[in-house]
């Protein structure tokens, strides 16, 4: 075993995670609480060979990092809030033109330049609809400093895999948090790597859905298959199409390479659900507290189960349709004023008593404060 | 078009969308002349634009090619260029696309001096979307969103891209073809960042809204307002108004951004 703990911030178990994954590019502008992740980038990577830039701004760093992506690195930018608003014309173009490449955005207060420095989960509905049209994203949020690590290479290999832009969405507590690491043997990590096209092959398009598992081949900018690139809707040349069903079927495959694979893609952990008449969810640094708030509920004999989601986006419908009948009530805790609470409302379909427990003035919830508001909930008439 | 040319072009996606009249077809070709007569290799080639008229052609070309954002080719084309430093990268623009929405990007990498070859499509309009002034659009003339002619003044991109750091700096136009090559094949030979300013012509909305609907009263306009930059120094400022000065206005052999990363790897290493 080479693996030792050593102590560690979130956001440097996200540079740390990034480069295990085969991060081999990074491009940013500084923003508070992501500004590590960039430091530490500019550290690490050269000595990797990898490459770093300070672009001029957001807009440029996600266009640096889909350029470098298409041409064979793996590439990451890390944000907060109003650098995230900022990326979102070019991340919504790596969705359509299928670009792997992972956007980190540390959550602060907002809206506009907000709390630099204090917490927030304000940016939920902005991770899946930031940028405009229909398009597939997948959004992934840790709670714990070595979850970082792991979220960030699975990332990665999501990105990959499903040649999708992948978000890895933190909160300042998260980012900033010390705790102990155990990095895992580089040996033991499991790295996806795009799939690529037969290098001998005579006609190269580039959106051919080959496999039929609706995920192309693809091939990188200067390694002998010339391509095209666009961010008009295309056909499987690449090359710009009006055309309704060129439109429909490409939408479409777009949508269901992602919703197809949600066995991959979901990632959730159900803690004391089973006999639970109320389970509270939630997700990041917000799923610290009511793990302890459970925890203290269990020991006086309240039946109370969590669900932490791992990945936002899609959200998990099934995590909430398969729990069993005795569960009554859902509470949704999130430091915010009632985002993802929607969609545990949608997924309910009234077989639930859905309630929030919302904050968003810069402090955590707290322990105390989610149990105050489950006993509210489960002694409501 | 030469047969020799043919292998440049995807055929197949010709008839392009341009206007007839259009000068952005010939400021292509022009490229593509360039880049023959220079023998550079097809597949190292990475040709990236932005959005508007001028920002379609690459989809024409037979290269590894990118039409990326408004604006934005020069970002995406940084990352291409540092993350393999052994493509040739050239980014086609339009005058928006350059100077409004990608300006920051512009002067960004003029200063970092990185080895890309940028060609400015300058039809003094935004084509794309039927004649809005752009901030090459000359004071006094009219456009769609400029009815009583234009108040703004216009940039000198030349002299801005200078003053940001280029350190290949030319002016061309579609009357001028033979210099404009010429200009062309010397920044792709240039290390470091090179600006062509290639003046284009937009009979469409450019010229119908300034009483020259015809290309060839276009290009009879630029052929009577050119000068060339050696007989433009001796000429007064009042003298140079409304000139298109043409030719070669800087060359500077600095540090290029790709090959000073490479220090830093090989820094970085020493100090593992
Ligand atoms: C973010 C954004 N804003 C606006 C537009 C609309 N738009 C498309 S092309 C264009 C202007 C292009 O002008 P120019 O770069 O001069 O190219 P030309 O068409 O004149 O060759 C504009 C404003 C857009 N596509 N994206
Ligand atoms: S609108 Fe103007 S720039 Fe666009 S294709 Fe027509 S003539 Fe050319
Ligand atoms: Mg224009």
């Amino acid at each position: 075993m080479n693996s030792k703990a050593i102590l560690m911030q979130g956001n440097e178990a996200c540079v740390e995670g990034a480069i295990a994954a085969g991060m081999r590019f990074y491009a940013g502008y500084p923003i508070t609480p992501s500004t590590e992740i960039a430091e530490l980038s500019a550290e690490k990577l050269p000595k990797v060979g990898g490459k770093f830039i300070q672009m001029e701004d957001e807009i440029a760093s996600m266009g640096a990092v889909i350029g470098a992506s298409l041409a064979g690195l793996k590439a990451m930018t890390a944000t907060s809030g109003p650098g995230f608003s900022l990326k979102q014309e070019n991340i919504g173009f790596a969705c359509l033109t299928e670009v792997p490449c992972v956007i980190v955005n540390v959550q602060r207060g907002g809206p506009s330049t907000g709390l630099p420095t204090l917490p927030a989960q304000g940016d939920v509905m902005q991770a899946r609809w930031g940028t405009h049209g229909d398009h597939p994203i997948i959004v992934v949020s840790p709670s714990y400093v070595k979850e970082v690590y792991e979220l960030t290479i699975r990332a990665f290999n999501l990105s990959e895999k499903y040649r999708v832009p992948c978000i890895l969405l933190m909160d300042e507590v998260v980012a900033h948090m010390r705790e102990k690491v155990e990095l895992p043997d580089p040996s033991s990590i499991k790295i996806i790597n795009r799939k690529k096209p037969d290098p001998t092959i005579k006609e190269y398009e580039p959106y051919k859905d080959c496999d039929g598992d609706g995920i192309p081949p693809m091939a990188n900018f200067g390694e002998g298959i010339p391509f095209h690139v666009t961010g008009l809707i295309h056909d499987i040349t690449g090359f710009p199409s009006t055309s309704a069903t060129v439109t429909e079927a490409l939408i479409t495959r777009l949508m269901k390479k992602i919703y197809d694979n949600l066995d991959d893609i979901l990632d959730y952990e159900s803690i004391f659900t089973n006999d639970a008449d109320t389970v509270i969810i939630s997700f990041g640094s917000t799923a610290r507290s009511v793990m302890r708030a459970v925890q203290i509920m269990r020991r006086e004999g309240q039946k109370i189960g969590m669900l932490r989601l791992k990945t936002i986006w899609p959200f998990a419908h099934r995590a909430i349709q398969e729990l069993s009948s005795q569960v009554k009530n859902l509470i949704v805790a999130e430091m915010n004023f009632g985002q993802l609470v929607e969609m545990v409302k949608a997924s309910a379909e009234g077989r639930f008593y859905v309630a929030g427990i919302n904050k968003f003035n810069g402090e955590l919830i707290a322990p105390n404060e989610i149990i105050s508001r489950t006993r509210e909930v489960r002694s409501r008439a | 078009m030469r047969k020799e040319l043919e292998k440049y072009f995807r055929t197949e996606k010709l008839p392009h969308i341009w206007c007839p009249g259009c000068g952005h077809g010939i400021l292509t070709g022009a490229v593509v002349r360039a880049i023959d007569n220079l023998k550079l290799d097809q597949g190292k080639i990475c040709i990236v634009s932005g959005i508007g008229c001028s920002s379609r052609a690459p989809g024409y070309l037979n290269f590894n090619t990118l039409h990326t954002t408004h604006g934005r080719a020069l970002a995406f084309a940084t990352g291409i260029k540092l993350a393999k430093p052994e493509l040739k990268v050239i980014v086609l623009t339009g005058d928006g696309d350059c100077a409004a929405i990608g300006g920051n990007h512009f002067i960004h990498a003029c200063r970092r001096n990185i080895d890309i070859t940028t060609v400015v499509f300058n039809n003094n309009i935004y084509g794309m979307t039927s004649g809005q002034y752009s901030p090459m659009t000359p004071q006094g003339a009219f456009a769609t969103t400029a009815p009583y002619g234009n108040i703004d003044r216009s940039f000198d991109l030349c002299k801005l891209a200078q003053s940001a750091g280029a350190t290949y700096v030319a002016r061309g136009t579609v009357y001028h073809i033979p210099q404009l090559i010429k200009l062309i094949e010397k920044a792709l030979l240039h290390k470091g960042f090179s600006l062509i300013d290639a003046i284009s012509i937009c009979p469409t909305y450019f010229g119908r809204k300034n009483k020259m609907s015809s290309p060839v009263r276009m290009m009879e306009f630029i052929k009577d307002a050119c000068i060339p930059a050696k007989n433009a120094e001796k000429l007064t400022k009042e003298e140079l108004a409304g000139k298109i000065v043409i030719g070669e206005f800087y060359e500077e052999f600095a540090p290029e951004y790709t090959e000073e990363y490479a220090k830093v790897i090989e820094k970085a290493r020493e100090g593992k």
